[in-house]
């Protein structure tokens, strides 16, 4: 069988379960073998956790010549590693940074790019759902070594033991790629509740809090939940663009999304339509929201939410 | 300074969007317009152009079917100087890799009458939404690539944008010649004014075939996609799920049995 090629989501050394999802995805294809491009005093750790599931190889790349440039050298890194590797399918993490790792890399390696793939099957065959989720559509590479990006919550990680073999990786990183700089990175405060991107609930509140996200933030600290924002609350100044959900912000599918105070616009929907239980609270019942739920609670978030969050307290003792 | 700025024309993303028999995006069939991410694009241009000088030129270039001129027009219509228009029935079809082949190749053209400082283009298309275009621009001219502003700086030849990243926000550098893409959060886009609608009647508008950019028929369209779609199925109508109306505290306690239900407590 040959090697999939899975590229590490992590922070600093730190793995993100969308690792483990891609892992999971992998094994269907080929043998997992995971990509790491980090801080080198940080690849035994995060080999024992790949390898956990199911990684037969792990690829470590120490970064410090790298991460001083934007994508451009991690798309070499990963050029030169398939070229060497010849792997059945390379699947990336599909964020932002992911994405762009991706197109660059298509154009290196002559080969097709699927993104945002919320499935992948034998082939690999891909699905990806469009249209702010109002149409899925099947796909597959059809040159060279398909390059697919996923979106977390993509597939339930499964734990299996692989060989976790370690091996080294340097890449020649050329001047072209070191052209743009990053001057200074400031991380995101942690804010203590899981990614909104990754989370299995998110709560998120719009318009119809007048500002307030104290309901809403603490229903979501009750259900383990992300908190989320349409883009009313982050236009009106009340919550950081990184909390948006929609389509200029992020695309969550959720096992349960809670909408409070959303009106539903298209370009909302278009970030949360895929999740699988919806639920909203709204004060007007003709909200186009409600045609989206699941179950749906006509009233003020203001007096349902913070009931309802007592009401959970209560029951989880 | 020389600025292009790429336009891409999509279905209205509030009308009801569909795929042709093969496949495609049903292009004709829906009212288009100029992608909304793409008029930040538009926006940042025009007020580089402002702080830059009068020598500077911006260039509206996009790819697309016929009707995709109307994309250039409102680019125009906001204050682009010229534009450009690559239209050739070969195109239909073609995936981000071709259309980025396509766009590379207008640039150079672009390029070669006077030298292109600045490629800019906006977060991702509100149609395939890859937002892999600009990453692949840069790949492609060999230029730095300094992408997904939310602020952006320049002084001289020297660019700086604030990057609200995954996991960090961060500042990044390069040196023009660039290819730079801008999100929703760089600035809200202008709308063409009366005088602007007017004057964008005798700007310049080229309309250029495949061979004026120097690109074969066969490395575009469906046919040379290096991906295929195999199936498309709308979604099933999410069917209406309950309602109550909260009445006393019942929607609380409703709501509460519901995710109880469900087992999300």
């Amino acid at each position: 069988m040959s090697e999939v090629l899975v590229v590490v989501d992590h922070v600093d050394g730190a793995v993100k379960k969308p690792t483990y999802e891609l892992l999971t995805l992998a094994k269907r294809l080929g043998e997992p073998s995971a990509v790491y491009i980090g801080p080198a005093d940080k690849a035994a750790e995060v080999a024992e956790k790949v390898k956990a599931y199911g990684a037969e190889k792990v690829y470590t790349i120490d970064d410090a010549p790298l991460k001083g440039y934007l994508v451009a050298p991690k798309a070499e890194a990963l050029q030169q590693l398939a070229e060497k590797a010849s792997p059945a399918a390379i699947l990336i993490p599909s964020s932002a940074e992911g994405k762009e790792i991706a197109g660059r890399l298509a154009i290196k390696l002559e080969s097709g790019l699927i993104t945002d793939a919320v499935d992948v099957q034998e082939g690999p065959v891909t699905t990806q759902s469009v249209f702010a989720g109002n149409f899925t559509v099947q796909a597959k590479v059809t040159k060279g070594t398909p390059i697919i990006t996923v979106k977390p919550n993509s597939a339930a990680p499964e734990e299996s033991a692989g060989a976790g073999a370690v091996e080294e990786f340097t890449p020649t990183i050329s001047d072209g790629a070191k052209t743009a700089q990053i001057v200074a990175s400031q991380p995101r405060q942690a804010t203590g509740r899981p990614e909104l991107t990754e989370a299995a609930i998110v709560v998120s509140g719009g318009r119809g809090t007048g500002g307030n996200f104290e309901p809403i933030e603490a229903l979501a600290d009750a259900l383990g939940a992300a908190v989320g924002a349409s883009r009313a609350a982050v236009d009106s100044g009340w919550m950081p663009h990184t909390f948006q959900v929609g389509q200029t912000g992020k695309t969550v599918s959720p096992q349960l999304y809670v909408a409070n105070g959303i009106s539903g616009a298209i370009q909302h929907r278009a970030g949360m339509q895929t999740s699988k239980t919806i639920v909203a609270v709204n004060k007007d019942e003709e909200a186009p929201m409600f045609e989206l739920v699941d179950f749906g609670v006509v009233g003020d978030l203001h007096t349902v939410l913070p009931a309802a969050t007592e009401q959970i307290n209560a029951r989880k003792g | 300074m020389n600025i292009v700025v790429c336009v891409k024309y999509v279905p209205d993303a509030t009308a009801d969007r569909q795929f042709e028999s093969d496949n495609t995006v049903d292009r004709v069939g829906v009212d288009g317009l100029l992608s909304e991410l793409d008029e930040y694009g538009v926006e940042q241009s025009l007020q580089i152009k402002e702080k830059a000088g009068d020598d500077t030129t911006v260039t509206a270039l996009c790819v697309g079917p016929e009707k995709a001129v109307d994309a250039v027009r409102k680019a125009l219509q906001m204050g682009a100087d010229q534009g450009v228009h690559v239209l050739d029935d070969a195109i239909a079809g073609s995936d981000a890799i071709a259309t980025s082949l396509v766009l590379a190749k207008a640039i150079e053209k672009l390029g070669a009458e006077k030298k292109v400082d600045l490629v800019v283009g906006g977060l991702a298309s509100t149609d395939a939404g890859m937002s892999v275009v600009p990453a692949m621009l840069a790949e492609r001219l060999g230029l730095p690539q300094v992408t997904l502003a939310s602020v952006v700086e320049f002084q001289g030849d020297q660019v700086r944008i604030k990057r609200d990243g995954d996991t960090a926000t961060e500042v990044i550098g390069g040196t023009m010649p660039l290819v730079l893409s801008v999100t929703d959060q760089s600035g809200e886009a202008r709308y063409p004014s009366f005088k602007g609608i007017m004057a964008a009647k005798k700007k310049q508008l080229d309309v250029w075939s495949l061979s004026d950019i120097g690109v074969d028929a066969s490395e575009v369209g469906a046919g040379a996609a290096w991906t295929e779609v195999e199936e498309t199925t709308a979604r099933p109508p999410r069917t209406a799920g309950e309602i109550v109306k909260d009445e006393d505290g019942s929607g609380a306690t409703a709501l509460t049995d519901f995710l109880a239900s469900k087992k999300f407590i």
